[in-house]
């Protein structure tokens, strides 16, 4: 009975990695998801058949409620909530790692069955990773909604992260080394982890919640392989550094994109230096110098157009406008134009935001541009519209070496024949910069909500 | 010990899996790639389900934590396919 379980943990694996495998083409994702989602079935129906199991009332009633909450979530999640969703899920999955380790380790101090030293180490870094996974998605869900906004006092958190840091470093050593063993020092150690996953996303900007969310994503799953480690269960333990490694690597993705290193935002926001107040002001810098033009200025400029570019931001979701988005689309393609969206890796508050607001307005996929593809051909578009996007067609990051933000990969849309930027207002992006594509000669500002514009 | 080591062998090993796997989805479908891993990241219901259903040595706390342990993930992982299932027919059906 024993190896057939484990046999089919391993099966289980072999589908998420085939399911993983069948995301890798927009063909064969919805065959690749299933796959993954059989895999799931096949490790719970394994799971239910461990001889340790006694009674199995508490095992249903969790998983009808929590089958309940999750359709619900599912169906009644907005495409443009989609980035708090996944933050939610990645601490869910952070809890659900924690409360396993905790659960696991009382039953078997009860019984005097502790395991070595790895054992303990196994069950800390659980309750660590996971308790950190989980207030730190919750920092992430209230950021993305815009419930707490930027902290005023970074250095007070740098501190209290350092020392809670500190704290779990202290505690955890005497619990694994043995020195103080007790459910006390546990449950002290899961207390402070939740301050410090508070303190590590608390005072990053809102513009590196793709990172943040990527990042938390990764820990969700290298949580869930040290409880592999704590079950000895080779199954989880490939199932969770498979999902480690995908979050990992969108992390590094985004990182890249904003021309953060990674570092920077593994040890958090909190050891970044506070960015240094601009020297022109806002209004100076802008004085007399955007030119405005109307709806209607830019019917005329499209009809003339052969090759239109739209560039999404984070203000396109706001808006809701994917569908008025299409539907411009719909009729500069009957009229023989062409028209590509250019979408910036982090564009959005997730990896792939603006893919999925798109495709729910039924926009082709093969429609969908990268940043490295798309660059090439800017400068043969007649007219590049940005939709709420702003640091992510700055020119300042390739041309002004003391911009914060030079160095960081853009949409070169200054480069194109005309360029029309929707947005509710001049004020800056997140990232806290004026934006010198707006007072450029070729550049015309229509102020308004993106959806009322089109 | 020995336990242990062939553990962080697959773990290492099933990493460099990941890193070769995931390299090779497009940017397009990043978020959904995200709510996928995040739904399979669910498998920790089978140390839940062990926890919940072998309350016998220490019932009180133990097993209150197996149930939300159990809860938790089984949230995870029917919110975390459901949803990812939907957003890939929005990509699919343009196809």
């Amino acid at each position: 009975m024993f190896a057939l379980i484990n046999f089919s943990y391993l099966t289980a694996a072999v589908f998420f990695i085939l399911g993983i495998k069948g995301m890798t083409k927009p063909a064969t994702a919805v065959r690749g998801n299933q796959l993954a989602a059989v895999g799931m079935l096949i490790a719970v129906v394994a799971a239910l058949m461990h001889q340790q199991i006694i009674s199995y009332a508490t095992i249903i009633a969790g998983m009808i409620l929590g089958g309940s909450i999750g359709v619900w979530l599912a169906r009644r999640t907005a495409m443009t909530e989609m980035p708090e969703l996944i933050a939610s899920l990645n601490g869910i999955g952070g809890a659900a790692s924690v409360t396993v380790a905790l659960s696991t380790w009382l039953q078997a101090s009860g019984a005097g069955t502790t395991g070595n030293a790895g054992w303990t180490a196994a069950i800390l870094a659980s309750v660590i990773i996971g308790s950190v996974t989980l207030t730190g998605s919750i920092i992430a869900v209230l950021k993305l909604r815009g419930t707490i906004g930027e902290t005023g006092k970074p250095r007070l958190w740098q501190i209290l992260t350092l020392v809670t840091l500190l704290a779990v470093i202290g505690g955890g050593f005497m619990f694994v080394s043995g020195v103080s063993v007790s459910p006390v020092t546990l449950f002290a150690l899961v207390g402070l982890c939740l301050i410090l996953g508070i303190g590590l996303v608390q005072p990053v900007g809102g513009a590196d919640m793709p990172v943040v969310v990527a990042l938390l994503n990764a820990y969700s799953g290298l949580a869930g392989a040290a409880t592999g480690f704590v079950l000895e269960n080779q199954g989880l333990i490939i199932t969770g550094s498979l999902v480690g490694a995908s979050g990992l690597i969108l992390t590094a993705i985004m990182c890249k994109a904003m021309n953060r290193s990674l570092p920077t935002v593994l040890f958090g926001g909190a050891f970044k230096q506070p960015a240094s107040a601009q020297g022109v002001a806002e209004d100076d810098f802008y004085a007399g110098k955007v030119k405005y033009a109307t709806p209607d200025d830019l019917a005329l400029l499209l009809d003339s157009a052969r090759k239109v570019v739209m560039v999404p931001g984070y203000g396109l979701a706001v808006a809701q406008a994917q569908h008025a988005v299409k539907e411009l689309a719909s009729q500069l393609e009957a009229r023989g134009a062409q028209v590509r969206y250019a979408i910036h890796p982090v564009a959005g508050r997730m990896p792939g935001h603006m893919n999925v607001l798109l495709a729910e307005a039924e926009i082709p996929y093969d429609q969908l541009k990268d940043m490295d593809s798309m660059n090439p051909e800017l400068p043969q578009a007649d007219v590049v519209i940005v939709l709420g996007a702003n640091d992510v067609v700055n020119p300042a990051a390739s041309e002004e070496p003391s911009s914060p933000i030079y160095g960081m990969p853009i949409l070169n849309v200054h480069k194109a024949k005309t360029v029309v930027v929707v947005k509710r207002s001049l004020s800056p992006g997140f990232a806290g910069i004026p934006n010198s594509l707006f007072i450029r000669d070729n550049s015309l500002m229509i102020k308004g909500d993106a959806k009322d514009v089109l | 010990m020995d336990l242990f080591i062939l553990s962080f062998t697959i773990f290492v090993l099933a990493l460099f899996v990941g890193v070769e796997l995931i390299n090779k989805v497009p940017p397009t479908l990043h978020t959904p790639l995200m709510s996928g891993t995040n739904a399979i990241s669910g498998v920790v219901i089978v140390g839940a389900i062990i926890s919940a259903g072998s309350g016998g040595l220490s019932p009180g706390v133990a097993s209150v934590l197996g149930f939300i342990a159990v809860t938790l993930a089984s949230i995870n992982i029917v919110a975390g396919f459901l949803v990812t299932d939907r957003m890939l027919n929005m990509f699919k059906r343009k196809a």
